[in-house]
This record gives C-alpha cells, sequence and structure tokens, in this order.
C-alpha cells in the first residue's frame, strides 16, 4: 500500500540497526512517549533489532490506560442510568473499573454504543431529543481538536441534551513529571507525532533545554521509529539536547493553529489525575466556564468523587518506564486481556497487552 | 419434577468474572473459546465433538458422513458481496468442505422478527436459492419462527448440512505434520471491513465487497488431483489468526508464517490502518488455508489458483515440531513475533 509500504521495508529496516549498531558506544535508554508507537515497536519487534545496551522503555501516552479509576468509575454509573445513550470510543469498553467495565453495562442493559467520532455522537443527541446522551472525551491532545468541535457545535445549535465527560490529558506535563521522578532512567524520548501535528514542537523546547534531554518528534511507522532512534541517539551521542522533528511529512513546528484555537476556546488546562500515577498539575484539560452546561460530571452530581487504585496493579511504573510489562508479578498470570487488573492490559495502546499479545516466552 | 432433574452440575464458568454473556463472548476469540469449552464441551463431550472440527464426520452404513450447523445474525441483513442468504448457505457449505466433505443436502430454519418486510425476506430466500445453485446443494427442510417485535433483529437464519466424504483422507487437524505447506486461498479481511463499513456508514473509495463465496468447488479440484490435504480450515470471525492458533493447538505443532507472504487487499488495508484494526484477525468468508506436504505445494497453487475463488492462493508458511501450539510470524521488517488468539473482538481504537 502507497506511503504505508515504504516505511515497514525490511531492508531498510537492517540498514537502520546496522548504522545504529555502529553509532552506539555506551548504554542508552529511550522512551517513546506514545502507546500507538509501544503498539508498533514490539508488534513489528523493531527492538529487537536494536544493538545491545540501547534500551526502549514504554511511556505513559496511551489515553485509555491514564484514566483514572474513578472517571472509569463515573462513566459506569453514567451509562447505567436510565434514558442516557453513552458513546465512547471502542477501546474503552473494556477498561476494568472496580468490579465491571462499559462491555458488562451494556449486556444487562445499558445503551453503550461505540461511536467512530464525536460528531457522530453529536448526530445521535439530535436524533434523541428526549435522551441524555453522553460522550466519553478521553484523549490527548490528539482527539480534543475534534472532541472540541463536537461541544461548539452543540452549544451553537442549542442542542441541550448532549454532554462530555471530559479526561482529557497532556504529553508535556507528563514528560516533566517522569524527568522529575527520583527513580527516572530515561535519557531521551521519542515525542508522540499526531500530538505534535496537532500542538507542533514548541512546547517541547524548554523541556530539553531545561533537563538537557534530546527529544525527537516521532511517526509510527517501523522505519519512522528507527528514524526517530536514530536522531535520539545522535544527539545524545554528540552530548546535544534539541528538539528535533522526525515526522516532517505530517508534523510543522507550530502545529495545527485553528486546531489549537478551537481547543483554547472550548477547554482550560487543568490539575488531572493519571490512572497509576497520581495527580499532576496542569496536566489535563476541563471545559471553561461558557461550555460548563455541557460537563457531564456536574450534569450527572459526579464531581469530587475519588476512587483509590488496586494496589496489585504495576501500571503506574510500566507507564513511567520504571518496569517492563513481563517483570510484573502479575503479568500473564493473574492478569490477562480476560481478566485484567489495570487498563495497561487491554488497552489496543497499552504495553501490557502489546506484551502479551506479541511477546509470550 | 422428578429428583434427578433437580441436580444439576454447578456451573463451572468463574460467575464472579462473566454473570453475563459479553458480546466478546461470540466473538470468535479466546473468550469465545472459553465459553464453548466451560459450557458446550463440559456438557455435551463425546469423541465427536472432542475432534474440534468445523463439522462432525461419522461413518452411517458404508458411508463416511460431515455433518455442521451455523446460525447467522448479521447487521446489516444486505451488504456488499452478499447478505445474509449467501451467508447461511455458504458458511454452512464451507464448513462441510473443510472436513473434505462433498455438500449434499441443506435444512433453513428462520427466526424473524414482527414486522419484518416481506420483500427483504424475499430477497434473502432467492439469494439462498442461488447460493445453493452455485455451491451444488439442495435446501430439503426447514422451520419459520416469528417473535414479537423488538425481540429479534429482524431475522436471524440457522442452516444444518450434511455431506458425502469420498476419500480415504482424514482432513483434520490432528492430521497437520511437521513439514507440512500452508496455502491461504486468496486475499484476507475483506467480509469484516465489508460488513463494518455498511454498519457503521464509512465510505471509501470504492466499496469493498464481502469474499463471500463456496469453497467446495476448491476442495473438490485439490483432491480430484489427488493432493495428500492434512487440514482445511475456511477463515470466519476471529480471522486468519484465530484459525492458525486454533490448528496449532490441537495439532500441538508450530505453525510459522511470513508477514510479506499475506495478500490483503489496498482498501482493506486502509480501513484497518484507520480503525487501529489488524487484519490478522479481520472475518472472512470465502477463504481458507490447506495444509498438505510441501511437495505438494506447488501443485496444490496452481490448482487452486486455477478456480475461483482461489485465483489469489498463496504460499503463507509451514509446520514445525516445535514451540508446541504456538503461531509466529516473521513480521515486515524481518523479525519474529508471536501470533495470538484475539481475546474478543475487535474494537475502533481512540488514535
Amino acid at each position: 500500500m502507497k506511503f504505508i509500504d515504504e516505511y515497514r521495508d525490511a531492508a531498510s529496516a537492517r540498514r537502520y540497526a546496522a548504522a545504529l549498531a555502529e553509532l552506539v558506544t555506551k548504554p542508552w535508554t529511550l522512551m517513546e512517549v506514545c502507546g500507538g508507537q509501544t503498539h508498533a515497536i514490539v508488534r513489528y519487534g523493531i527492538d529487537e533489532l536494536l544493538p545491545a545496551g540501547l534500551t526502549l522503555v514504554h511511556g505513559p501516552g496511551c489515553p485509555v490506560c491514564v484514566t483514572p479509576l474513578e472517571l472509569i468509575e463515573k462513566a459506569l454509573q453514567i451509562a447505567s442510568t436510565d434514558g442516557v445513550i453513552f458513546c465512547s470510543f471502542g477501546d474503552m469498553l473494556r477498561v476494568p473499573g472496580l468490579d465491571r467495565d462499559l462491555l458488562s453495562v451494556k449486556a444487562t442493559g445499558g445503551d453503550v454504543r461505540i461511536v467512530y467520532s464525536p460528531m457522530d455522537a453529536l448526530k445521535i443527541a439530535r436524533a434523541n431529543p428526549d435522551r441524555r446522551v453522553v460522550f466519553f472525551a478521553v484523549g490527548f491532545e490528539t482527539t480534543a481538536p475534534a472532541n472540541a468541535m463536537a461541544v461548539h457545535q452543540a452549544k451553537r445549535e442549542g442542542v441541550s441534551n448532549f454532554f462530555l465527560l471530559v479526561s482529557h490529558v497532556l504529553v508535556p506535563p507528563a514528560i516533566e513529571a517522569i524527568l522529575s521522578s527520583p527513580n527516572n532512567r530515561v535519557q531521551g524520548f521519542l515525542a508522540a507525532g499526531h500530538v505534535c501535528t496537532v500542538m507542533g514542537y514548541t512546547e517541547y523546547e524548554p523541556i530539553a533545554a531545561r533537563y538537557h534531554i534530546p527529544i525527537v518528534v516521532t511517526g509510527f511507522e517501523p522505519l519512522d521509529i528507527l528514524q526517530g532512534i536514530m536522531m535520539c541517539v545522535k544527539q545524545l551521542e554528540e552530548g546535544r539536547a534539541d528538539v528535533e522533528n522526525q515526522y516532517t511529512r505530517a508534523v510543522r513546528r507550530e502545529g495545527n493553529r485553528p486546531a489549537q484555537e478551537l481547543i483554547r476556546e472550548v477547554f482550560e488546562i487543568g490539575p488531572r489525575r493519571w490512572r497509576g500515577i497520581g495527580e499532576i498539575p496542569a496536566s489535563g484539560l476541563r471545559l471553561t466556564a461558557p461550555y460548563a452546561p455541557f460537563d457531564a460530571e456536574s450534569r450527572f452530581g459526579l464531581a469530587g468523587q475519588v476512587v483509590e487504585e488496586p494496589a496489585e496493579c504495576q501500571s503506574g511504573l510500566i507507564l513511567q518506564g520504571i518496569l517492563k510489562p513481563n517483570e510484573c508479578a502479575a503479568f500473564g498470570t493473574r492478569c490477562t486481556p480476560e481478566h485484567p487488573l489495570g487498563a495497561t492490559m487491554v488497552s489496543s495502546e497499552g504495553a501490557c497487552a502489546a506484551y502479551f499479545r506479541y511477546r509470550r516466552d | 419434577m422428578t429428583p434427578d432433574t433437580e441436580i444439576h452440575a454447578s456451573c463451572p464458568l468463574p460467575i464472579a468474572d462473566y454473570p453475563h454473556v459479553m458480546m466478546a463472548h461470540g466473538g470468535g476469540g479466546r473468550l469465545m473459546q472459553q465459553l464453548i469449552e466451560k459450557v458446550f464441551v463440559a456438557s455435551f463431550d463425546n469423541p465427536l465433538l472432542a475432534t474440534r472440527h468445523d463439522s462432525a464426520v461419522f461413518e452411517a452404513g458404508t458411508c463416511r458422513l460431515a455433518f455442521t450447523t451455523d446460525s447467522y445474525v448479521v447487521k446489516p441483513l444486505f451488504f456488499p458481496g452478499g447478505d445474509i442468504g449467501t451467508l447461511s448457505v455458504n458458511g454452512t457449505v464451507n464448513d462441510l468442505a473443510m472436513s473434505g466433505a462433498r455438500p449434499l443436502y441443506l435444512s433453513a430454519g428462520f427466526i424473524i422478527e414482527e414486522g419484518f418486510p416481506t420483500e427483504s425476506l424475499w430477497r434473502i430466500a432467492q439469494s439462498m436459492r442461488h447460493a445453493a445453485e452455485r455451491a451444488g446443494v439442495r435446501i430439503v427442510t426447514g422451520d419459520t419462527k416469528v417473535v414479537d417485535r423488538g425481540k429479534g433483529d429482524g431475522i436471524f437464519v440457522n442452516t444444518a448440512g450434511i455431506g458425502v466424504i469420498e476419500h480415504s483422507l482424514v482432513i483434520a487437524p490432528a492430521s497437520v505434520r511437521p513439514g507440512d505447506a500452508i496455502l491461504l486461498s486468496g486475499d484476507i479481511g475483506r467480509h469484516g471491513i465489508a460488513v463494518m463499513a455498511a454498519r457503521e456508514g464509512i465510505a471509501f473509495e470504492t466499496a469493498i465487497e464481502s469474499d463471500c463465496a463456496p469453497l467446495g468447488g476448491l476442495v473438490k479440484h485439490l483432491l480430484d488431483a489427488g493432493m495428500e490435504i492434512h487440514c482445511l480450515r475456511d477463515l470466519t470471525r476471529g480471522g486468519l489468526a484465530s484459525a492458525l492458533v486454533e490448528i496449532a493447538q490441537t495439532s500441538r505443532l508450530s505453525i510459522r508464517i511470513d508477514e510479506s507472504a499475506l495478500p490483503v487487499n489496498e482498501q482493506v488495508q486502509g480501513a484497518c490502518e484507520l480503525l487501529g484494526f489488524d487484519p490478522l484477525y479481520v472475518a472472512n468468508e470465502g477463504r481458507m488455508v490447506c495444509f498438505l506436504p510441501r511437495a505438494q505445494a506447488a501443485a496444490a497453487l496452481q490448482l487452486m489458483r486455477s478456480v475461483s475463488p482461489g485465483e489469489g492462493a498463496v504460499l503463507i508458511g509451514g509446520v514445525k515440531d516445535s514451540p508446541s501450539g504456538r503461531v509466529t510470524m516473521t513480521t515486515r521488517i524481518g523479525v519474529d513475533r508471536v501470533v495470538d488468539m484475539q481475546s474478543g473482538e475487535q474494537l475502533p481504537r481512540i488514535c
């Protein structure tokens, strides 16, 4: 397939691997931020091509995985409410709450629907004026413009039965949280290409300077990732700490300005809890005052609830790159896709799910 | 009620985990396998069921017969490349063909929701008639039930089929041998994407048509030419990956395939890229894998390519002794990885 096959070419991958082996003089640890990159790495076996001593650890960039348990519980409560149509992207449906998931709510009569875009949820709201329609607005900066657009249109059209359950998180504060941790072992980052398509990469420049760490905006195909690794290692070997852009076919330094303006109109930055990690200041988005009537949490009287995480799930350490999925004692035994302890085992971008599916030994 | 009927064996499913049946229990993945093992195999256990093949094969007088059944609950009922009628004939015909049987007779049961348009019912019946003619089978018995409005999804169709085995081969996972070659009869993932696109209203530049087709002719062509087929499996829910994992587990052998050998139509690939699906797990309705001695692979490929729907047949891999029960795939960039069964249904991702 054109524009895909070129980036999955075995001969080029081997050439990158050989070049990396030449380049590396000491051990380095890099983190790919995005769960989509983690899956590509494990699915294609990219890490097995890397020279010894060059380690990839997997980052927090799986929106499903970092959505806090209390928000999953709120989603379950709302979805079980009579008269509600609860709309979500598919991969939130299997994420375990305390004792059930959205699929079980659906199985016991809840009207839970998979949509492909928040605009579809808005369409459902228009078609069902006597029902309350809630969209689970999960994601990083990548999905924020579309979610902002849906609620922006709802306001303009006066659709009063459409609500967002917002769980939006931001990448740069998470990178800073990882770098500030005393246990940090990450020496270079592959930043998430799709997030930067929207936001650009100026936000990463002060982080690279402050922590003296190279950050390379990277795409999602095998050769993108290998090239991103190459650029990052080259900086490390040369003692540089710059922000560089591997994903030039999609990302500009300033990003997508109209999308950013829409995000700023609908959302404002606030503190947010990350599942397994805890609260990170200024790391999430919430609806601005003019859009408050569309906030499902306050509309359903759920604001302020706190739920504690079960102790056995180590996903917090995995999401910070401190632990690898197969180093967790519960991996593949007490924690499987059928009986997950945490979201990292069921999300299509979760690191534990990737290891379970592609690398059992 | 007699005391006997009050004695129930306790349900072996961990009730705490799944007190209700979920959609994923019907998705063709590991959850469905568990449900079948723990409820149905546990209840009905017998040697014929234990072969875990697409149809049961048994002797009746001097004949060897194959017998199978399947229910069809597709939404939408009509989709590019077919409808529930063509599916219900081809699916059952294919299950028979996978035992190396020549399909003969089908039954058809209809559960129809009150208010269902008779015009649609007529269209479905005509599709079944055409599909049966194409597959060389006759629909010889049937049943009709109507349920209250809201208690069915338009129409559900069940078919059962019977076929005769006219050769001495035992075509089943247990016959797979180390050294076997694995042939795939054509490109994968069409049916799943065609149905999903029709259901969800996702438009592509050109419509993706389901691959829905009978495989009996293809199998007969191979058998008539004297190919020593060890195992056949049509790819349905759960896709190529689930079929191979099941065969690896049942035969306790190791299957290795090459990702770059797998044919995927460009539109299907595009849809999968967009939705975060892996074509390995997407449903098919007119594709099969064939295991046979490597020495016959080239001849068998040529035979398959000479008849519809085998024009796109390819060699995708082979069988080894170990690691037992495992499927591995050489990825596009040349690294080996495990291919696992899908847990439940594939769900479209966030970004």
